[in-house]
This record gives C-alpha cells, sequence and structure tokens, in this order.
C-alpha cells in the first residue's frame, strides 16, 4: 500500500504540536500587548483640533495659570473648556491676522462654538470629579503631564482602570502640596514621610470600592 | 459489579457475556468501522439529522433575538431571576457525568462492560458539557464579556473574585470540559489508525491519517498509550465528583432556603450519574437497533446500566427524604415553608411529577424482567430525563419564587424564548451526536478487540 504521507511529514507534525503551544501563547500576548498599546490607550498621540492650540505656547512660554480657562476645577467634576470669549480676551489684540486663528473668529461672529475633540475622555460609566482631586492635593500634572511641555495636546497616561487604582490604592505616592497643584511641573519629589502625613492631614480615605467610580 | 460472578460462566460460554456473536479480531473491526466507511447510511440517520438541525435552527434564531434583545425575552424576573437558563446549564452539565464515570471509573475498577459503552458515553458528555456550557454564557446578558471570568492580567487591575462559586464553577466546567476531550481524543487515536488504514478515499485517509497522529501500533506506542491512558484516567476521576459538587455551590453556598444546604454536594453528584446514565440509555437503545449492534451492547450492558440507575436513584431519593427532613428538623420558618411551599404551593405538581419520575416509577427496576425489557428500559430512560430537568426546575425556580418576604414574592412563567432555546439545546446535543456516529468509531474497536483476545485467553 503507499504511503499517504511523505516522511516529511513527521517533523511536520512534531513542528506543529510544539508550535500550536506557541502559536497559542503568541496570540493570547499580542492581545495583551494592543490593548496597552498607544494605539488602543491614545498614549502620546496627538489628535486633530479645530485650532493647533499649544498648551506649551500658552502655560509654558506666556504662564497662564491652568484656572485661567478650565475655571470650573475646582468646584465641579468638570474642568471646563473656556468659551471662545476666553481666547478673545487676549487674541481680540494678538494675532489679529493669523490666519491660524480664523476659526476662532470665525466662532466669535456666529456664535458657534470651537468642537474641540477631547483628549482625556473617561467612559460614560466612570464617575469623576476633578474638583475633589484638586481639593486633596493630586496635582493637574500627576494625570495631565507636562502641558507645558506639549506643543499639542496628547494623552499622558492610559486612562486603564489600573492606572486609577495604582493611586486610589497609594494615594501617599502620588498627593502633594494642596498649594502646588496647579504648577505645571512635577520636578519636586516628595520626602515619603511627608507624603503620609499629607494623606492623613487631607484625610484622604483610599477608596477602592466599586462604587466609587462606577455609580 | 459481580465480575467473580460471571468469569465462570463467561469461560464455559467461551466469549465474555459482554460480547457475544461469533468474532474474529477482523469482523468486529470490520462491524464498527463499516458505520463510518461504507458510505450506507441508514435513511433514520437522515430523518434525525434533519430534526436535529432545524432544532439547531430553532436555537440560533433564539440566540440571536436574545442577543438584539436581552435577557428580558426570557421569563426571568425578580424574584426569579434564574431561569430555565440555569436549570438547562445544571441538567446538561449532569448529563455529562456518566461518560466520565464509565470511562474514567469503571476503566480504573476493571469493569469490562464499560467497554462497548465508553466512546459514546464519552461524546454524549462532551456534546452535554457545550450546552450547559452556553448557558451560563446566554444568562449573562452581555455574553461579549464572558471573559471577565479568566483571571488573566486585565487593564483594570482587578481580578475575578475568586471567593464566588460562579467563579469555581467557570473552573471546574472548563477543566472537565478540557480533560473529557483530552481523554475523548486520546481513546480514540488507535481507532483512527484503523480507519486511516481502512479507508478507500484520499481525503478520509488523509483526515484520519492526521487526527491518529501517526500512530503505527508499535509496542513502544502501546505501552505510552497505555500509560497516558491510565495518567489521564486518574485526572479525570475526582472530577466525577468535584464538578457537580461545586455546581451544587452556586446554589447552597447562598442563605435561599432550599438552596442553603449541606446536602446539596452528594445529593448533586448522585443526581448527575443518575441523569447521565439515563441519558446512556437513551442513546443507546436506537444506536443498538438502527445499528444492529446488539452483540456489542448486549442486553447485560442494558441490565448493568439499569443497576447504576437503580442505586442511583436511591441516593437522589434520600436527597429528596433529608430535604423534607431537615426543613423540619431545622425548627426554622423558612425552611419549612419552603418545603410546604415545594410540596403544596402553585408549582406543587412538579415536585409530585418529579417523585413520580425519579423516586416512584424507577422502582420497577428491581424486577429483572424490567432490567431486561428494552422499551421498558427506555421509557424509565426518558422518564428519568424528564424527573431530573424537573428536579432542577423545582430547586431554581421553586425556592426563588418564595423566599424570606411575602411582599416580593412572586411566580415565574418560562416565555416561547426559554423553551426554544431548551429544545433547541437538545437538538444540538442530538446533531452532534448524529455527525459523531457517522464520523467517528462510535464503539472503541481496539478496546472491543481487547476484550476479544481477553474472552478468548480465558476459554483457552
Amino acid at each position: 500500500m503507499a504511503q499517504i504521507f511523505h516522511p516529511s511529514m513527521n517533523t511536520v507534525a512534531r513542528v506543529s504540536i510544539f508550535g500550536a503551544v506557541f502559536i497559542a501563547a503568541a496570540v493570547v500576548s499580542l492581545l495583551l500587548l494592543v490593548v496597552r498599546s498607544p494605539y488602543v490607550t491614545e498614549v502620546g498621540v496627538v489628535r486633530e483640533q479645530p485650532v493647533p492650540f499649544s498648551h506649551k505656547h500658552h502655560v509654558g512660554d506666556v504662564g497662564l495659570d491652568c484656572r485661567y480657562c478650565h475655571t470650573s476645577v475646582e468646584n465641579s467634576s468638570f474642568a471646563g473648556i473656556p468659551p471662545t470669549k476666553t481666547c478673545m480676551n487676549c487674541h481680540s489684540q494678538l494675532f489679529t491676522k493669523s490666519a491660524m486663528l480664523q476659526p476662532v473668529r470665525d466662532s466669535l461672529r456666529t456664535g458657534e462654538p470651537l468642537k474641540w475633540t477631547r483628549v482625556h475622555d473617561l467612559p460614560d460609566f466612570v464617575y469623576f470629579d476633578h474638583s475633589i482631586h484638586i481639593h486633596k492635593g493630586i496635582a493637574c500634572v500627576k494625570c495631565h503631564g507636562e502641558v507645558n511641555e506639549m506643543p499639542l495636546m496628547w494623552r499622558e497616561h492610559t486612562l486603564h482602570m489600573q492606572w486609577c487604582l495604582a493611586c486610589h490604592r497609594r494615594p501617599e505616592l502620588f498627593v502633594g502640596d494642596r498649594n502646588d497643584v496647579f504648577a505645571a511641573t512635577s520636578d519636586s519629589t516628595i520626602d515619603p514621610r511627608l507624603a503620609s502625613d499629607l494623606v492623613a492631614e487631607y484625610q484622604i480615605e483610599s477608596k477602592t470600592s466599586c462604587s466609587t467610580c462606577h455609580r | 459489579m459481580s465480575d467473580a460472578q460471571d468469569k465462570p460462566a463467561a469461560t464455559e460460554a467461551g466469549h465474555s457475556k459482554f460480547l457475544t456473536g461469533d468474532y474474529t479480531f477482523g469482523t468486529v473491526t470490520d462491524k464498527i468501522s463499516a458505520v463510518v466507511l461504507s458510505g450506507q447510511t441508514p435513511r433514520s440517520w437522515y430523518v434525525g439529522f434533519a430534526i436535529a438541525f432545524s432544532l439547531v435552527m430553532l436555537l440560533l434564531w433564539a440566540i440571536t433575538w436574545l442577543f438584539v434583545k436581552g435577557v428580558g425575552i426570557w421569563g426571568i424576573n425578580i424574584p426569579v431571576s434564574w431561569g430555565f437558563a440555569i436549570v438547562n446549564f445544571v441538567w446538561w452539565i449532569g448529563i455529562g457525568h456518566a461518560g466520565t464515570l464509565i470511562s474514567a471509573i469503571l476503566l480504573l475498577l476493571r469493569q469490562q462492560w464499560r467497554t462497548s459503552i465508553n466512546r459514546f458515553a464519552e461524546a454524549m458528555t462532551l456534546f452535554a458539557v457545550a450546552c450547559a456550557g452556553l448557558f451560563p454564557l446566554l444568562h449573562l446578558g452581555r455574553p461579549e464579556y464572558f471573559y471577565y471570568l479568566i483571571p488573566y492580567p486585565a487593564t483594570t487591575g482587578v481580578w475575578p473574585q475568586f471567593r464566588s462559586p460562579l467563579m469555581w464553577d467557570f473552573f471546574a466546567v472548563s477543566i472537565y470540559a478540557t480533560v473529557s476531550l483530552l481523554f475523548w481524543y486520546v481513546g480514540l487515536i488507535p481507532d483512527m489508525a484503523t480507519l486511516r488504514d481502512k479507508a478507500k478515499g484520499k481525503f478520509a485517509q488523509i483526515t484520519y491519517g492526521i487526527l491518529s497522529m501517526g500512530w503505527r501500533g508499535s509496542a513502544r506506542h502501546w505501552l505510552r498509550y497505555q500509560r497516558a491512558y491510565l495518567i489521564l484516567a486518574g485526572l479525570a476521576a475526582p472530577l466525577v465528583v468535584s464538578v457537580h459538587s461545586i455546581v451544587s455551590f452556586d446554589f447552597s453556598v447562598t442563605i435561599v432556603p432550599g438552596w442553603h444546604s449541606t446536602i446539596f454536594p452528594p445529593y448533586f453528584v448522585a443526581g448527575a450519574i443518575y441523569s447521565g446514565f439515563a441519558m446512556v440509555l437513551t442513546i443507546a437503545i436506537p444506536l443498538r437497533a438502527v445499528y444492529r449492534l446488539h452483540d456489542l451492547v448486549t442486553d447485560r450492558h442494558l441490565d448493568n446500566m439499569a443497576k447504576v440507575l437503580l442505586a442511583s436513584g436511591l441516593v437522589v431519593a434520600y436527597g429528596y427524604l433529608m430535604e423534607i427532613f431537615m426543613a423540619w428538623y431545622s425548627g426554622s420558618q423558612f425552611e419549612q415553608y419552603m418545603i410546604l411551599n415545594r410540596l403544596f404551593g402553585p408549582y406543587g405538581w412538579c415536585y409530585w411529577l418529579l417523585i413520580a419520575c425519579n423516586v416512584v416509577i424507577p422502582q420497577l427496576l428491581w424486577f429483572r424482567a424490567v432490567r431486561r425489557s428494552v422499551p421498558w428500559l427506555f421509557m424509565l430512560a426518558l422518564m428519568i430525563n424528564l424527573g431530573m430537568w424537573l428536579e432542577r426546575f423545582v430547586i431554581v425556580v421553586v425556592s426563588l419564587h418564595r423566599d424570606f418576604v411575602p411582599s416580593s414574592w412572586g411566580m415565574y412563567v418560562p416565555s416561547f424564548w426559554d423553551w426554544a432555546t431548551l429544545f433547541g439545546s437538545m437538538g444540538l446535543f442530538a446533531a452532534l451526536l448524529f455527525l459523531f456516529i457517522r464520523m467517528l468509531p462510535m464503539i472503541s474497536i481496539f478496546e472491543m478487540r481487547e476484550l476479544l483476545e481477553e474472552s478468548q485467553g480465558e476459554s483457552q
């Protein structure tokens, strides 16, 4: 009787049996890597905006405070996106002929707000409040990165739940002086003992129950 | 069971009673492999497969509609939030127990009579577990997130709740499915090689060739094979007990009257074996008639299975009795009301029907004439299948519909989609079995040859 399989199939069979394990491991690893890649998390990815607004220029060079534009960050869950009029406080005088700012002037004329693309957009099933974090001494830079170095806005962190939990589980690693929360840089590494004192002083209770964020 | 007594009789007859008729290695091989290779599929196969396949379509329809609309299409609501899906899950997983019991435990106990029924009992186990696995996923409501049950390094930074019996359940069922599949496949390898060698068509030769993984039947192959098979049997044996124990924890770890009971694990395991053997009989009897396998699946086999049914049925009956006794003995108002409601409440008829199907009528199996009568056995097997389904219905639905607070009492009425999913899953089970019968040897060829060798060896 003729052979059904060529002798080389022995090798193919062995390789495929061992290979199957590695292929399965590779597929799983790939999936785990993809969800952590900037392709999914948008970390470091610059989003298209109607106007190429530079935080580096406005915060780093000009020295505006965060609250000049994000007015409600201390009192509200939402930090607030400035209306066109806030832009025009300066830009009615500065760069009035700039083509780059044409959409801003159009917005003022028509009353149609600028449609910014939101960079830090949490899922709707997450409850997040800016004000409580600000008041408990979590600086803007801890989540948003050094925006004074960002010519265009990008996401500094993944916004993964484990990233939230890293701080909620050990707030002493991230807490800072309340008075410095709006400082643009985070070069001041805080003394661990002082951090523990701050956690006590600000009465930071490590909230990790599901309903803290998923209400 | 009573091997020591049977052996002299078998020696006198020249053959073990578990293999009647005049067979040689060649003819027993031909007889079993002809079902797959001859291409002469009986008309009843086509009819049966057509019915099963249309039920699969019904299942797909029901599942699609479920995915579109959500679990609200079922009859479930508060207080009965576990409806048919959980009833069917427990029922199917219970049916799946017979395969491993027959293949692993009876193998380790060297019960020869398992040989001619183990293959299709294992296949039945796999398909029943597949049907069972479907229901928790459908019940999730958001089935696309089923993988949350798997402990993997997620970006959420949290792990599944290891203290939840539902989590244990996930492990128990997935391990059971994996081990059953491996056991079944390893058992098939030498037979795949037989089919590869006997097949005429190129396609069949290559397919069975790949599946037989280069089996040549050398002494070394057999040595390794026997070791692997025994190790797998050793691994599978504890699963017979553990899987349904863990399924019972889904209930007994809660505080619902009628669920919160320490007797649940053994009582569930006995129930699983009971329903599993009933299903093996339900399948074995028509198979043997259609393919004329009376020599291989003998009346002795049916008789033995009937004895297992009787024994496990008595354990189940003890469970029913203890539930009633413990309710009285506990002195707990809620436990006592639970039993009264179970017996005489709005679903009381389910309980009495279940007692009739599972306890009263199966007592006929004490009579040898009934155990030897194929129509009676078939009727009883069907009845036990129904009874065991009702038992799960009574446990799940009747316990939930009236718990502690009378203001939250309610009724459960299954919807069309509940029934469609139940009958659809039966269709899926049957369709898979039909395909299995047509494409793989339904009785282990090499083990039948071994049985022949052993019985002839005894006669010399």
